[in-house]
């Protein structure tokens, strides 16, 4: 596999309670299926978005998935969170960031 | 007199009135219907003169606040130094000769109903059929912080008004520091010339090169892909090495918000570049005048009738040039001007007695410099179908592909067929 790159994420730091914050990720990955080249299949098999140890957003990729994926998703801050992000590629590695939003 | 007559002058006119009737002429041109279009640049001055050349008997009106025309084509030569603001300045005195009533003013307010234009001046003009082509507005804020007091000092240089945009942009490259960083902030689409953004940052790079040659180029795209992207992609790696860095979306490549004080460009995901000048193209819509009359859909654009560009909206109102959804048509210079006659022709129809063009066909061709005899090219024809307009099938492409030594010569002819271009369009509106 290529190396896993290091993700992108965009959320607000700080929320008032019961308000709907965006959050943002962007990681660069080529995707390649191994279907259409001869290059070697490369491909992420899950993302996983956990909100104090709770998955609260989840997608598996298939092959028709884009490179680079990007996800754009809301979530209503009712108490203060730790995010973890997690990609996991198909031969089992994979990379997580962290970031952790206050109730103002 | 051809000018309209204006609810100001009304009362002055009165008495002269009885001499106006005695003149069969010109109560036969009044008779031939009255054509207002507003907006003086690549689509409305093209009407004019087609309207002028081709329905004598029309009275035709171009409302218009520039009283000269810089055009946005060739305005990339300048910051090559292959240009002069001069040499892409141009006088409306060509429309003015053949008749052609030319008000420098600024179209306000636009009653559909009642078929009349307030202009800044407070003067009102009646007409029969309208020509509305007023352009790009610029979405101010849509990137935070970008307005109109930021533009003074990260220049936008996608309109041509007075030319002071482009100037200042050629003036911040003069004065970039040895080994500075030159960033642009590129929109998604739709916008204004297609190609635009690209050729500029070649123009760019082709003087620095030679000027500043330890400066870098970084820009920033809102995209994953551009037009003529290979041969421009080729260009730069073949003239220019490593000075340009392009930055797609998916790397963070939108840009979100700018800070002129601290010169910073801030991406999607909350980087931070500091640039020593920058170049920002904001995302844009119809030009207020359009989205004010309640023209424009929610996208900002103008949906039009695609065989007449008669405004969805309103009878009589017919929008041509960047201002209308015209995909895939791309917002062009050429395709203004094409459309433009299509357009003419619907909108005089009527009064005329000659029928519009039931199969009209719009050309296009946007070339670009990328360096010194170093031109490329996207070309296609456009007619109408069942869907709208389509591009007709294998009626265009890009300029070949391939290494430098052996394309220079299609390279020079490219950059020469551009200027040709560039020349007759220019003529095809003003002469």
């Amino acid at each position: 596999m290529s190396t896993m790159s290091t993700p992108r994420i965009r959320l607000p730091g700080s929320a008032s309670e019961g308000e709907e914050i965006e959050i943002r990720t962007l990681l660069t990955h080529p995707m390649i299926t191994g279907v259409s080249s001869d290059d070697p299949r490369d491909m992420l098999t899950r993302f996983e978005a956990r909100m104090n140890g709770e998955t609260v957003f989840a997608y598996d990729f298939e092959n028709g998935s884009a490179a680079n994926p990007t996800f754009t998703f809301f979530i209503r801050a009712a108490a203060p969170g730790e995010f973890t992000f997690t990609w996991t590629h198909e031969d089992g590695q994979s990379v997580s960031a962290e970031e952790s939003v206050s109730i103002s | 007199m051809t000018r309209f007559l204006t609810r100001r002058q009304f009362g002055t006119l009165v008495t002269a009135s009885t001499a106006t009737l005695a003149m069969p002429g010109i109560l036969r041109a009044e008779n031939a219907g009255r054509l207002l279009i507003i907006g003086g640049g690549f689509g409305g001055a093209s009407a004019a003169r087609f309207a002028k050349m081709n329905y004598p008997d029309v009275s035709v009106t171009l409302v218009e606040p520039q009283t000269s025309f810089v055009t946005c084509p060739y305005g990339n030569l300048i910051l090559g130094g292959k240009r002069e603001l001069s040499d892409i300045t141009h006088s409306y005195d060509g429309l003015r000769a053949r008749g052609v009533d030319v008000i420098h003013d600024r179209a306000q307010e636009i009653d559909a109903d009642g078929h009349r234009v307030t202009l800044a001046s407070g003067d009102v003009l009646d007409y029969d059929k309208l020509i509305l082509s007023p352009g790009i507005g610029l979405r101010w804020n849509a990137i935070e912080g970008y307005d109109e007091a930021a533009s003074e000092v990260f220049p936008h240089a996608w309109w041509g008004g007075d030319g002071s945009q482009i100037s200042l942009l050629r003036a911040q490259l003069e004065a970039l520091p040895e080994g500075g960083v030159v960033g642009l902030a590129i929109p998604d689409n739709p916008f204004r010339c297609p190609p635009g953004p690209y050729e500029r940052i070649s123009m760019i790079a082709h003087h620095l090169k030679q000027a500043n040659p330890t400066a870098k180029i970084l820009a920033f795209d809102a995209k994953e892909g551009f037009a003529k992207q290979g041969l421009f992609e080729a260009a730069w790696a073949e003239l220019y090495g490593d000075m340009i860095e392009w930055i797609p979306a998916s790397a963070d490549g939108r840009i979100m918000r700018v800070d002129p004080e601290n010169k910073l460009f801030i991406s999607e995901f909350g980087e931070e570049h500091r640039v020593d000048m920058g170049n920002v193209i904001p995302p844009q819509y119809a030009a207020s005048i359009a989205r004010d009359a309640g023209l424009a859909n929610d996208s900002g654009w103008v949906p039009v009738e695609p065989r007449t560009f008669e405004a969805e909206a309103a009878r009589d109102i017919h929008v041509i040039g960047d201002a209308n959804i015209g995909a895939p048509m791309p917002k062009s210079g050429y395709i203004a001007n094409s459309t433009a006659k299509t357009a003419v022709t619907a909108a005089l129809a009527e009064i005329s007695g000659r029928p519009a063009w039931d199969d009209p066909v719009y050309f296009n061709t946007c070339y670009s410099h990328a360096g010194e005899d170093y031109g490329i090219s996207v070309a296609a024809t456009f007619r109408l179908s069942e869907d709208g307009i389509a591009a007709t099938p294998d009626s265009g492409g890009v300029s070949p592909s391939g290494e430098l030594s052996e394309m220079a010569r299609t390279r020079r002819l490219e950059a020469r067929y551009a200027d040709a271009w560039y020349d007759s369009i220019t003529d095809d509106m003003f002469s």
